[in-house]
């Protein structure tokens, strides 16, 4: 109730319903004698301060006739609505019940229904049930069922499938007891929120059958009945059909707005702040000065969401041509967020800052819009994780290519084109003439993911930004790919910046490492080092709990204790602290991301330093 | 617990064909092969959530037991952790309660992790919740459908870890479905290899690891991805 | 392949609707023909009809000659104006085609553009202001039933404006009124749709990747977004076009249009059994071609898409 409160929608919504159902409580008291005062001096009068919306053909006040039939109304819609829904859900959870096959039956009958327009079925069931009330309730229920089955079904069999209907199966747990504990709770939400639109959805029925005088029959009277009468003289005196418009309008209209309300307050997620943008403003370049000859030259780079969740925070990330850096972290780390803050990528609520961001010796955010468009389209590329859902299903995979060459190059389509088969080919995909033409549906996902990096060969690619490329891949087909990237970095001589939760993927491909933990990098090392001389206790936990062809089966695997906490909750001080074993009172301080000679760098007090190191200076 | 002859087929597919395992009592047999090779499928069928043809010997098939690959989707969330596992326990309700106990010491969760809801808890906590739901069950065969890989490295240690002395300490029977053959490995006793619904290489686990007879075999041994140092 | 198969349940469902047309009749219950010329109705004209309807031969027989009947395109004769029941829907269907093939398109052209702008602008949660501009707007709109808007363009438009004819069918003014009443609420139930298709297609990574080549906009939109949206819309919304046909029934009956559904309430009040039997038919008939129509087209549009399967 409180939700519905906070839109405008839910407010409007619940003052027509609750108005609607005052009037249909009251209204027979109170209006109920002057309904039927039949005045025959007063007939057919039009609107006048003693009768506001005029008189029917026996002197009776419309206005106090609309008022008392509210109830007769409402009370119909709700029956109507009780007969769709225990139809409906009867029918619709049948399948659930039945043998498979009986089943599949009402399944199929249910979908054939449900194509069927509610009217038609409604006026064959009340030419059936006979002209009047009962035949019109009966014809909207009946009507309104097989769309209210379908919805229970379609709701029923996803929590049928679920992973914990199954295991409740296979603890034999009883199927009366699955449908209680399990379904039933899991589908009454959605249930129950589409009964008020069906209500609104009766109530404007049964008054169109109404009022095309195959619903309620004098000397009964609701709604729907009396715009019939006052459409008669509808060209005479258009005031007398004023009243049960609007009184139809208003309870329609109300139901609907709530029904809404309800689904959007139950969708949304904890309110958002209002502030926000997707452009990335420039900080305070603090003194230091960009790397000369950087593909990539990031410094200070923070993601914010709204409520303080901050997924990336101040990270410095600096790529130099040929370099394929790889970037490794548990999931929620903000490795993807990273990526998608250097590729201009990051969604609205998200607003990136940084002191620096340089491409190809370029500050982006100081670029002109058209400027930064063609560098970013012609010598950045991105991979992404799943190659089933990276290209567009409805277009051919060469246009997709080609667009490239023809939106930032100028090339004309043909040359576009030959340049897409070009680069399919050079990617290692058989036949590229045919493969362009076909669709990406008859592509496998690693031929997919091929044909992603082809696309970001069709400039001249300075950087190319791979997040997951073969985490959705089996790991012979994550073979030739990591394959594939290597021959694209070695012979564009572009910058790569891998990015992975698999620290064993990382070491295969990268030259340098970067370590991710809470939103920052806490460890920068040559990728020789990471197998045994990691200095930071996280990437040393995380290169522990890998397990290998080599791993002692006799002893226990490594792991870490806790959780990484999420963006919402990093407070100040080492972020790792709750779960490291080397943490003293100095951790509650956050430790800086200190740079040392060998090119490395690591944000811990109290670094592991191996002991061969140390023996040899 | 023995797989004979199994056969599965989905309209003119055939997911699996014509597998036979065998899984010896207090052992962990290992299922690996790439995605669509058939090794959830088997699991399936074990468990008798989907039809096939051919027979399952040596096994209650009441009490086979499955943890699912996802903890996020194999928990309801409308139900707290104790009233989960309680699920499969025909106790009267106080047996119950202090057995509910018993399991989550079993799968080293605290005891306080009873009364939450699975979004309270980490991945690594739920899978283990839906560990103890099967165990509750008293399960003759324990069918693990890639259990780690929802998981994070840093946490995968300790569900495998749990697996094995799981074994040791109830002398559970396991078929240990993964994709990942380092995990297989380390867990399993013998290493099965299915490769487009058949089965094409079985043997003690260092033996397949260490020197593969199959072509496939030893081309994802290969492909496995390694820690250079 | 899939053609195939949704021809046959286009078949089966046509011969369900046949054969519940054909028992309509004999559903009512008591006697029909009592029922329909009322209980005072001299006996030879109950016997007359009844003979006329062939309700005294056997069951199976009625429904054999029933479906004869359909093949030749004769549907009997009306109880009342004693037309012949094909003549009748051979008159009206074109007056009723046009009406809801001319809704149909307005409502397509304007309905998708609009949810698709809505979707684009409300990404995200952007320009809150219009997410519930639009969202309070159309769901108000969608429970407007057709009837009431036509009253409110009649009032307002015919008799008020006096800028088009208040009823019936003649020269194009007097399409515009009809039209509109019957496509308002559909425009903005699909714009709805639409809007939500594009929201959904714009989290995709296909339009990450798109974005990140720095398509411009008329091409990310126009070229990446609009197919997947129209396809996903009409997935869905295909339903709705027959819920339009539908909805001309009461649009016809305020603008005393001289369609199909005009004749059906008539032939229904009146109890004019032959009548309503045809026309409900030929109702059921046009919404089952529309649905088998509209799953055509999308499994053309979109080789994988999700109906195949089901
Ligand atoms: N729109 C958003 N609003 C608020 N928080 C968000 C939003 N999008 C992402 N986040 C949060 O940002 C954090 C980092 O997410 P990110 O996707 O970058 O992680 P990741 O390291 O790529 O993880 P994975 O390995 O699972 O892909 C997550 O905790 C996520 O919940
Ligand atoms: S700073 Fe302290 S808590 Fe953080 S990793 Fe280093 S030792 Fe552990
Ligand atoms: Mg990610």
């Amino acid at each position: 109730m409180r939700q519905l409160l906070r839109t405008a929608t839910g407010v409007i919504g619940l003052v027509l319903v609750t108005l609607t159902l005052v009037i249909a409580i009251i209204g027979p008291v109170i209006w109920g004698d002057e309904a039927e005062a039949v005045n025959a001096g007063a007939a057919l009068q039009g609107a006048s301060a003693e009768h506001w919306l005029g008189t029917d053909h026996l002197g009776r006040d419309i206005m106090a006739r609309v008022l008392a039939a509210g109830q007769f109304t409402v009370t119909l819609a709700f029956l109507a609505t009780a007969i769709g829904t225990v139809a409906g859900m009867v029918l619709g959870l049948l399948p659930v019940v039945l043998p498979r096959r009986l089943g599949r039956f009402v399944t199929s009958a249910v979908n054939a229904l449900v194509a069927f327009p509610s009217l038609l079925l409604a006026m064959f069931t009340a030419v059936v049930a006979g002209l009047g009330a009962r035949g019109a309730v009966l014809g909207i229920g009946v009507a309104f069922a097989p769309s209210i089955a379908r919805l229970t079904q379609t709701l029923a069999a996803s929590v049928a499938n679920a992973d914990y209907v199954a295991a409740a199966r296979l603890l034999r747990v009883p199927r009366w007891r699955i449908a209680t504990r399990h379904v039933m709770p899991n589908i009454a939400e959605p249930v129950i929120l589409n009964l008020t639109t069906v209500l609104g959805g009766s109530l404007v029925a049964m008054s169109g059958m109404s009022f095309l005088g195959l619903g309620v029959q004098p000397p009964s009277y609701d709604w729907g009945r009396l715009l019939f009468d006052g459409f008669a003289r509808i060209y005479v005196d258009p005031v007398v059909a004023i009243g049960p418009a609007v009184a139809i309008v208003a309870a329609g209209v109300g139901f609907n707005l709530i029904g809404e309300a309800l689904a959007r307050s139950v969708a949304r997620t904890p309110a958002r702040a209002k502030q926000g943008g997707r452009t990335a403003k420039a900080g305070k370049a603090a003194g230091s000065q960009p790397v000369e000859g950087a593909v990539l030259d990031v410094k200070d780079l923070t993601v914010t969401f709204p409520g303080a969740v901050t997924p990336v925070r101040g990270l410095s990330l600096t790529l130099m041509p040929g370099e394929i850096v790889g970037l490794v972290g548990e999931s929620g780390s903000g490795k993807s967020m990273t990526a998608n803050a250097v590729g201009g990528l990051v969604a609205y609520p998200g607003v990136v800052t940084s002191a620096r961001m340089r491409l190809c010796g370029e500050e982006l955010t100081e670029l002109g819009q058209a400027k930064r468009r063609k560098l970013m389209g012609t010598s950045m590329a991105m991979v992404f994780q799943d190659p089933m859902a990276s290209l567009n299903p409805a277009l051919k995979v060469g246009g997709q290519l080609s667009e490239v060459s023809i939106v930032h190059q100028g090339a004309g389509p043909k040359a576009a084109w030959d340049r897409a088969v070009d680069r399919l080919g050079h990617v290692h995909i058989p036949d590229p003439e045919k493969r362009a033409r076909q669709h990406p549906h008859e592509f496998s996902g690693g031929m997919r993911q091929r044909a992603v990096i082809a696309m970001g060969l069709m400039g001249t690619p300075r950087l190319l930004i791979a997040d997951e490329p073969t985490t959705a891949l089996d790991v012979t087909v994550q073979r030739q790919i990591l394959k594939l990237l290597r021959e694209v970095a070695d012979e564009t001589g572009a910058a790569a910046l891998f990015i992975s939760h698999d620290i064993a993927v990382v070491s295969e491909l990268c030259h340098r490492v970067m370590v991710m933990y809470a939103g920052n990098v806490v460890e920068e090392l040559p990728v020789a080092a990471l197998a045994t001389d990691a200095r930071h206790p996280y990437t040393r936990a995380l290169v522990a709990s890998l397990p290998d062809m080599e791993t002692d089966r006799d002893k226990p695997l490594a792991s870490i204790p806790g959780h990484q906490p999420s963006p919402a909750d990093v407070g100040a001080g080492c972020a790792f602290a709750a779960r490291c074993a080397l943490a003293t009172d100095k951790c509650a301080e956050s430790p800086p991301l200190d740079r040392t000679a060998d090119g490395r760098a690591v944000a811990c007090w109290h670094p592991v330093i191996s002991k061969a190191e140390v023996a040899v200076p | 617990m023995k797989i004979e002859g199994m056969t599965v087929r989905f309209g003119a597919f055939t997911a699996v064909d014509d597998v036979t395992l065998e899984v010896p009592p207090g052992s962990i047999v290992g299922l690996v092969g790439e995605s669509g090779s058939g090794k959830s499928t088997v699991a399936k069928a074990v468990c008798g959530l989907v039809p096939y043809s051919g027979k399952i010997t040596g096994v209650d098939v009441t009490r086979v037991q499955m943890v699912f690959q996802d903890p996020y989707a194999s928990l309801n969330p409308r139900m707290t952790v104790a009233a989960s596992v309680a699920e499969g326990l025909r106790l009267p309700r106080a047996a119950r309660d202090a057995e509910v106990e018993r399991l989550l010491e079993l799968v080293t969760l605290p005891t306080i992790c009873a009364g939450r809801y699975p979004r309270e808890l980490s991945g690594g906590q739920r899978q283990r919740v839906a560990i103890a739901r099967a165990l509750g069950a008293k399960p003759s065969l324990l069918v693990a459908d890639e259990i780690t890989s929802a998981l994070d490295v840093s946490v995968q240690g300790a569900v495998l870890n749990l697996i094995r002395s799981l074994r040791e300490e109830l002398g559970l029977s396991m078929l240990f479905i993964s994709h990942n053959l380092a995990v297989v490995r380390y867990v399993s006793d013998v290493v099965a290899v299915m490769q487009k619904g058949k089965l094409v290489e079985v043997g003690p686990a260092e033996q397949v690891v260490g020197s593969p007879q199959h072509d496939y075999t030893r081309e994802l041994l290969e492909a496995v991805p390694r820690l250079r140092s | 392949m899939f053609a195939l198969r949704r021809l046959i349940r286009f078949m089966v469902s046509l011969a369900v609707l046949v054969v519940a047309s054909f028992a309509m009749i004999h559903l009512i219950p008591g006697d029909p023909i009592r029922v329909a010329l009322g209980m005072n109705a001299p006996p030879e004209l109950v016997a007359q009809r009844r003979e006329e309807l062939g309700l005294n031969n056997p069951l199976h027989e009625q429904l054999l000659a029933y479906i004869q009947q359909i093949f030749s395109g004769e549907f009997g004769t009306s109880f009342m104006s004693r037309e012949p029941v094909g003549q009748i829907i051979v008159d009206r269907l074109p007056n009723t085609l046009a009406l809801g093939v001319l809704a149909t398109l307005v409502t397509l052209l304007v309905a998708i553009p609009l949810g698709m702008w809505a979707g684009i602008r409300t990404e995200n949660g952007r320009n809150r202001g219009t997410e519930i501009g639009f969202t309070s707007t159309t769901g108000a709109a969608v429970a407007v039933p057709e009837f009431l808007y036509s009253i409110a363009l009649v009032v307002v438009f015919a008799i008020g404006l006096q800028w088009f004819p208040p009823a019936g069918r003649e020269g194009v003014a007097s399409y515009v009124l009809p039209i509109l009443a019957l496509s308002i609420g559909p425009i903005a139930m699909v714009a709805r749709l639409a809007r939500v298709e594009t929201l959904r297609e714009l989290g995709t990574d296909y339009i990450r990747l798109a974005r990140a080549k720095r398509l411009p906009e008329f091409r990310l939109y126009f070229r990446h977004l609009l197919p997947n949206t129209l396809t996903a819309t009409l997935t869905i919304g295909g339903l709705l076009l027959g819920g339009l046909i539908a909805g001309s029934v009461l649009v016809e009956y305020v603008f005393a249009w001289p369609g199909l559904g005009m004749r059906m309430v008539e032939s229904i009040t009146q109890k004019d059994y032959p009548v309503a039997q045809a026309i409900i038919l030929v109702y059921g008939a046009i919404v089952l071609v529309v649905n088998l129509v509209v799953d055509l087209i999308l499994a053309k549009l979109d080789p994988k898409s999700m109906i195949k399967e089901s």
